[in-house]
């Protein structure tokens, strides 16, 4: 009985190196822990113990060969809206229950390049849409520090997996803080990368000017390392950038002296959960501790990018799941869910003609003036600073309480998201009632390098602090 | 005439690129196994992204050059949103507000303008084949052609009559095979028609407030069957006071006529908005300069200037600009024959016009030297000629009597006698001429 | 603002039951009064962001990549028949 499946990336890859211990035996560890933890967490849809037994053996075999790749041996598990060749993607929708993709998302390409191993397709909200994994149809996925409560979403399953190392690391999708709140909700790092930074090809498309792949890991070392893998321009997606990737993992240093942050008071919202408020302020308090110049900057109000978030996403949705007719693949569309449902018609409603200029139109030119406070924001600070969630994680059955729950959730990272920016989620510390509190580091376009410099002298600094040793109890 | 038909047409060319418009298939489909040539995108699995094929957006605006179009300096895709089993994202790409060319023209031999409201780019659908299997009614479907690019042209309602649109017809197919970027095949496909037809009150200048489209109209031949029909149907029905239904009609080839397929207006509401999955496209205006240049001599312009510079009759330049084997060859062909055999350019034109010599495979050099010969072989004596054509005449006395009496077949029987004596040393039209003023 | 549902969801090509209907038109009306507060802020001079990234003219050169085979392209649907993919069949209706 070991404890290999607690390492993070960084470890693991030092450890298999050393010929320490195998890949097999990690992998064999993430799945030990998956069979006994994941009937109560139901963080994955499918494992694939076969095909990540001989990915596994195949890694070790290079390893001895002294074949060396960023991820080579790692176990790794990815939402299940990213297509993979042979296996079973879902997007956690019924509707696709059988659908086995003919290919590899432009994602799993690159991981396979590099060496990792594919354990399982984590459980998400269906189609991604919603902010709780709880409209998914296999179940919700439960937060592994309190069963009784929510994991966030819609990347919840792979949060779960990651917080309760049934994985060394995870992929997770972010349209509007798909990423960043579940990361938060479970105290784990996730990073939304900029987008048009990672490739979109082979990901179930929700918000097609939104949807941002990216790492869920332990550390921010490890977000750094996976954004390396996965950052660049892809002939496959005409919208990632040319722009050559940054180096993350080389530029993370822990050091922020003279860095400009700002603050935005419209970020701590009314109704915000205290706890969370506390936890925020005192983290900002501990940045300007370590050199940092705090500025308090004013911006657009958040809660207008809901509006400008529900309609154009709820667009695209409408259009992007026009596809599935059960003709080719999957089956018919009695079976989408409800929540799909309504954001399909209120898509179509919001394109329609007489509709189109009054919703959707307009919610473009919200977004344009969003995208340019920011860039105002940005003239004056390198990076932002805010709470990720205005809330501890919420009891399961807390999003059927609103039809608008996602959005209201995420109030605080849609307008990062909709401006197409990068950001970041890292853990903080616990509320009282022992669920983790997040805080988010947004930067400007193609940023990564700072926000992620920014985590990781946070983090390092924090290294001690007791929290730090708390493990779910499961 | 009481009533004045308004007519404007749709035109769809398949563009014979190497690859599709949005991903790398071949769209080479013609023939080929069914959903042997498709790939995530153009079989709109979950997750597949659209990657435009510059080549495509190239001749695309080349061609709207070619129409005298505005080329704007931003365009766009869009996606026109609608239901149908060979659509396989449910969508198609297509453009909505900001085509890549308009405002053109085209002349018609008439001197008269036909207006070219847009030219435009998208993406052709899959083939539905509507069949029975054990007694059960089915669809089936290939994806082959899926994806394969699309340019769409729509002119004004400027036509007034079939003769107008066959002619507009020949000439976007000559000009599209001209520029090399289409086959243009009606039978094939890869040029389909759908004319928008309505008629009003003559005299009048708004446009009617209905409009019929026409679909499957597989042929030149039926252009003129569907529109003459179409416009008698519309006519009836306007007589009774009524007004025709705003529809989509089918031709039937059977019976020449068109059956109703929907209402037009059920169909609209495609919900268009900007594809977010393609960045806009903002040109400079040296790049289209740079298109234009590169713009081969259009057909009109080139038969101008090949009668005037070879003092060819029109048609003669006409019939030599519109085959692109004639076309190739032509110009090389007479200057050599001109220079190195002093073959008149006209002569040249006569020769390979009439397939009097082998071209296939021939560069010009050898054609002219095969012009050459011919013309020395048919080098008979005047007086040979005439030696010969008095045999024959007294030979074929009958024959002679039989054209005397009036009977003008006659005289090709006698023409073909001299022809065989002289062992293809003479022309035809010189032995009939000769025989003539014998005879006469 | 009174939602058509029936008529979205036959233009969204969803199947919906009557008690459906009803049920999605409440909760879509929710979801519109929501939205109506952007109409409190001023775009009369702002152009709509029709794309996050700019980037412009992305193209590729036009060159040939394999397919998928057929029996790829077949084999996650539920009726296929000689190659073809197979549906009820439709009226001839273009």
């Amino acid at each position: 009985m070991n404890n290999l499946n607690n390492l993070t990336a960084k470890q693991a890859r030092e450890g298999l190196k050393e010929k320490k211990f195998s890949s097999l035996e990690l992998t064999k560890a993430c799945l030990e822990r998956i069979k006994k933890t994941d009937n109560k967490l139901n963080s994955f849809v499918t494992v694939g113990e076969e095909e990540a037994f001989e990915n596994a053996r195949r890694s070790d075999n290079l390893i001895s060969g002294k074949e060396d790749k960023p991820l080579l041996g790692i176990p790794i598990a990815v939402k299940d809206n990213f297509s993979t060749k042979g296996i079973r993607t879902t997007a956690s929708s019924k509707v696709l229950d059988n659908y086995i993709p003919p290919f590899d998302s432009t994602v799993v390409r690159k991981l396979k390049e590099a060496g990792a191993v594919i354990i399982g397709k984590t459980n998400m909200d269906a189609w991604a849409h919603g902010s709780s994994t709880e409209t998914s149809d296999y179940g919700t996925t439960k937060n592994p520090w309190n069963t009784q409560r929510l994991p966030g979403g819609s990347s919840g399953g792979s949060a779960a997996a990651v917080a309760a190392d049934q994985c060394v690391v995870a992929i997770g999708s972010e349209t509007a803080g798909s990423i960043r709140q579940p990361a938060s909700w479970c105290g784990v790092v996730g990073l939304k990368p900029t987008y048009g930074r990672v490739s979109r090809y082979g990901v179930v498309a929700m918000g097609s000017s939104l949807d941002s792949p990216g790492p869920i890991t332990k550390t921010v070392e490890d977000s750094s390392l996976i954004l390396k893998v996965l950052a660049g321009k892809d002939d496959l997606d005409a919208t990632t950038s040319p722009l050559p990737a940054g180096d993350y993992t080389e530029s993370l240093m822990a050091n922020i002296k003279n860095l400009k942050i700002g603050v935005s008071s419209e970020y701590f919202i009314e109704g915000i959960d205290k706890e969370v408020e506390s936890a925020i302020k005192k983290a900002i308090k501990k940045l300007e501790g370590l050199g940092a110049r705090i500025e308090n900057i004013k911006l657009f109000d958040p809660n207008y990018a809901i509006d400008v978030y529900t309609i154009i996403q709820r667009s695209e949705v409408s259009s992007n799941l026009a596809r599935y007719d059960a003709i080719r693949y999957g089956f018919g569309r009695d079976r989408f869910g409800d929540e799909a449902k309504r954001r399909i018609m209120l898509g179509t409603y919001a394109l329609s003609s007489g509709y189109y200029d009054q919703y959707y139109k307009k919610a473009q030119k919200v977004r344009t003036i969003i995208i340019d406070d920011f860039k105002k924001a940005f003239d004056k600070v390198d990076v932002i600073v805010a709470p990720t969630s205005p809330s501890l994680a919420l009891p399961i059955g807390a999003s059927k309480e609103s039809t608008m729950f996602g959005e209201l959730s995420d109030v605080l990272v849609e307008p990062s998201s909709i401006a197409g920016l990068s950001g970041i989620n890292i853990p903080v510390g616990f509320s009282r009632s022992n669920l983790p509190i997040g805080m988010q580091i947004i930067g400007p376009q193609f940023a990564e390098e700072i926000v992620l410099q920014t985590a990781f002298t946070y983090e390092q600094e924090t290294l001690s602090e007791a929290w730090r040793n708390l493990k779910p109890k499961l | 005439m009481k009533y004045e038909s308004v007519i404007g047409l749709e035109v769809h060319v398949e563009l014979k690129t190497k690859s599709k418009m949005f991903c790398g298939c071949s769209v080479d489909y013609f023939g080929k196994e069914p959903n042997t040539l498709t790939c995530p995108v153009c079989l709109g699995l979950p997750g597949a992204l659209p990657y435009p094929n510059k080549k495509a957006i190239e001749w695309c605006i080349k061609l709207g050059l070619s129409l005298n179009c505005e080329i704007p300096l931003s365009s766009k895709f869009d996606r026109k949103n609608y239901f149908y089993p060979d659509l396989p994202k449910g969508y198609q790409i297509s453009q909505y507000d900001e085509p890549f060319c308009r405002n053109g023209s085209v002349k018609l031999s008439s001197g008269k303008k036909i207006g070219i409201r847009r030219v435009h780019m998208e993406e052709d659908t899959g083939k539905l084949t509507h069949t029975t299997i054990d007694g059960e009614k089915a669809t089936l479907i290939d994806f082959n052609r899926s994806g394969v690019p699309l340019v769409e042209i729509v002119t004004e309602p400027d036509f007034r009559t079939s003769e107008e649109v066959i002619e507009y017809l020949k000439k976007l197919q000559q000009l599209v095979r001209h520029l090399s970027i289409s086959n243009a095949d009606m039978e094939k496909g890869d040029m389909r028609l759908e004319p928008n037809i309505s008629l009003r009150k003559a005299g009048l200048k708004v446009l009617p407030k209905y409009k019929v489209e026409v679909k499957n109209i597989n042929s030149f031949k039926f252009v003129e069957k569907a529109i003459d029909y179409e416009l008698k149907r519309q006519e009836e029905i306007l007589e009774k006071g009524e007004t025709p239904a705003q529809e989509t009609r089918g031709f039937v080839e059977e019976s020449s006529s068109t059956v109703s397929q929907r209402t037009k207006e059920e169909a609209s509401d495609y919900r268009y908005f900007p594809e977010p999955d393609i960045p806009p496209f903002v040109w400079k205006k040296e790049y289209i300069d740079k298109l234009k240049v590169e713009l081969p001599e259009l057909p009109d312009e080139k038969t101008v200037r090949l009668s005037e510079t070879y003092s060819l009759p029109f048609v003669s330049a006409a019939t030599i600009v519109r085959d692109p084997n004639l076309d190739k060859i032509f110009e090389e062909t007479a200057r050599i024959g001109q220079g190195s055999f002093g073959i008149a350019p006209i002569d040249t034109a006569n020769a390979i016009i009439n397939r009097r010599v082998n071209i296939e495979n021939k560069n010009p050099n050898e054609i002219a030297e095969q012009i050459s010969s011919a013309r020395v072989k048919s080098q008979i004596s005047d007086k040979e000629l005439t030696r010969i054509i008095e045999k024959v005449l007294a030979t074929n006395k009958k024959a002679l009597e039989d054209f005397q009496k009036g009977k003008e077949e006659a005289i090709m029987f006698l023409i073909g006698q001299v022809l065989k004596e002289t062992k293809g040393k003479a022309t035809a039209d010189k032995v009939k001429a000769s025989l003539l003023a014998k005879i006469k | 603002m009174k939602i058509n549902v029936r008529r979205v969801a036959k233009l969204a090509n969803l199947p919906l039951s009557s008690e459906e209907e009803k049920k999605f038109e409440k909760q879509l009306e929710e979801t519109l009064e929501y939205i109506e507060s952007l109409n409190e802020i001023d775009t009369s001079k702002t152009l709509p962001a029709d794309n996050v990234t700019s980037l412009q003219n992305i193209t590729r050169e036009d060159e040939v990549k394999p397919s998928l085979s057929q029996e790829e392209a077949l084999k996650n649907a539920k009726s296929v028949y000689k190659g073809f993919f197979r549906v009820k069949g439709i009226l001839r209706n273009e």
